[in-house]
């Protein structure tokens, strides 16, 4: 295939998951059932996964369809199931004052597209950079960089996730049967008394 | 090949429907996390951007912090949610409002 056909090729298949990924965000915001709007959810993040992939943050991509497609969006599914579906269709979908807040979003939109418009992002004054190496390894460069400069944000972000995985769990404990925590009241009250017991050897005073 | 602006003008498209999904929908809270998902890919859409264009790997990194935080965002909300539900067995916006003055 010649550069400008696969270069052309490039474009229309880059294109169309943006539109993809639009019309899906777009179906995701007026749905009224929930679960289909994370169903929508699940395909917009697939389309831009696929547009991450398309500017050559592969493992990102990868990485967005892991992580959110398989655990954030399932968690998302599985609260549902554990609300009344029912009662929650039942409210009216839209505020009343829906038509200014869209012009009030339009305005937002028109001030963002004056700023990020191709009079200042053009591929003259960004001239796009030749694709990179067919052996070019996505995972390992961000690696390389990940674990010397970043080492420390990284480990932080472990903390942050063993720190969210801890609150989700408190928040949504029960009192019930099976629970073990420490009740401070008791803990205070104790005496040396109940703890230790001195007993008196027969066998060796006799 | 494709200008910068044409993948930045996909972003803010994304962004202001959920910015919109946001503003506009009182049915329930789960619906306002998504569109908070949807605000923070978009965002991240514009990191991976840059980052391809002026071929600087720190907006990769950047988006791997954001993508952490969303998800533990997105687990602590959901878990606020369920409380919130046991406590009022509702979770429609327009019923939160024991904050109003």
């Amino acid at each position: 295939m010649s550069p400008v056909m696969s270069n052309l090729v490039h474009q229309v298949i880059l294109y169309a998951f943006m539109a993809m990924a639009v019309g899906l965000a777009f179906m995701v915001v007026i749905n009224r059932n929930p679960v289909r709007s994370i169903l929508c959810l699940v395909l917009t993040f697939f389309a831009t996964a696929a547009v991450w992939i398309m500017l050559q943050a592969e493992f990102l991509g990868l990485i967005l369809v892991i992580i959110y497609v398989g655990a954030v969006m399932t968690l998302f599914l599985f609260v549902i199931m554990m609300l009344d579906l029912k009662a929650i269709m039942r409210h009216k979908s839209l505020v009343r004052a829906w038509p200014i807040a869209l012009l009030l979003v339009a305005g937002v939109f028109a001030g963002l597209v004056s700023f990020l418009g191709p009079w200042h992002f053009n591929n003259r004054l960004f001239p796009a950079i030749a694709a990179k190496a067919a052996d070019y390894n996505s995972t390992q460069t961000l690696g390389m960089v990940l674990f010397s400069k970043y080492l420390l944000p990284f480990e932080l972000a472990g903390v942050l996730l063993l720190v969210g995985m801890i609150a989700a769990i408190a928040l949504t404990k029960r009192e019930g049967l099976r629970r073990r925590d420490q009740k401070a009241s008791e803990q205070i009250a104790v005496k040396a008394k109940h703890r230790l017991r001195v007993v008196k050897d027969e066998e060796l005073t006799k | 090949m494709i200008p910068l602006s044409s993948i930045l003008i996909f972003a803010a498209i994304l962004f202001c429907l959920s910015l919109l999904g946001l503003i506009i929908n009182r049915k329930n809270i789960i619906n306002m996390l998504m569109s908070i998902e949807l605000l923070l890919l978009s965002v991240n859409t514009n990191f991976i951007a840059f980052a391809h264009h002026l071929h600087n790997i720190a907006g990769e990194i950047f988006v791997f912090f954001i993508l952490t935080v969303a998800a533990a965002e997105a687990a602590i909300g959901l878990a606020i949610m369920i409380v919130l539900f046991r406590k009022r067995e509702t979770i429609a916006v327009s019923e939160l409002n024991e904050l109003k003055g």
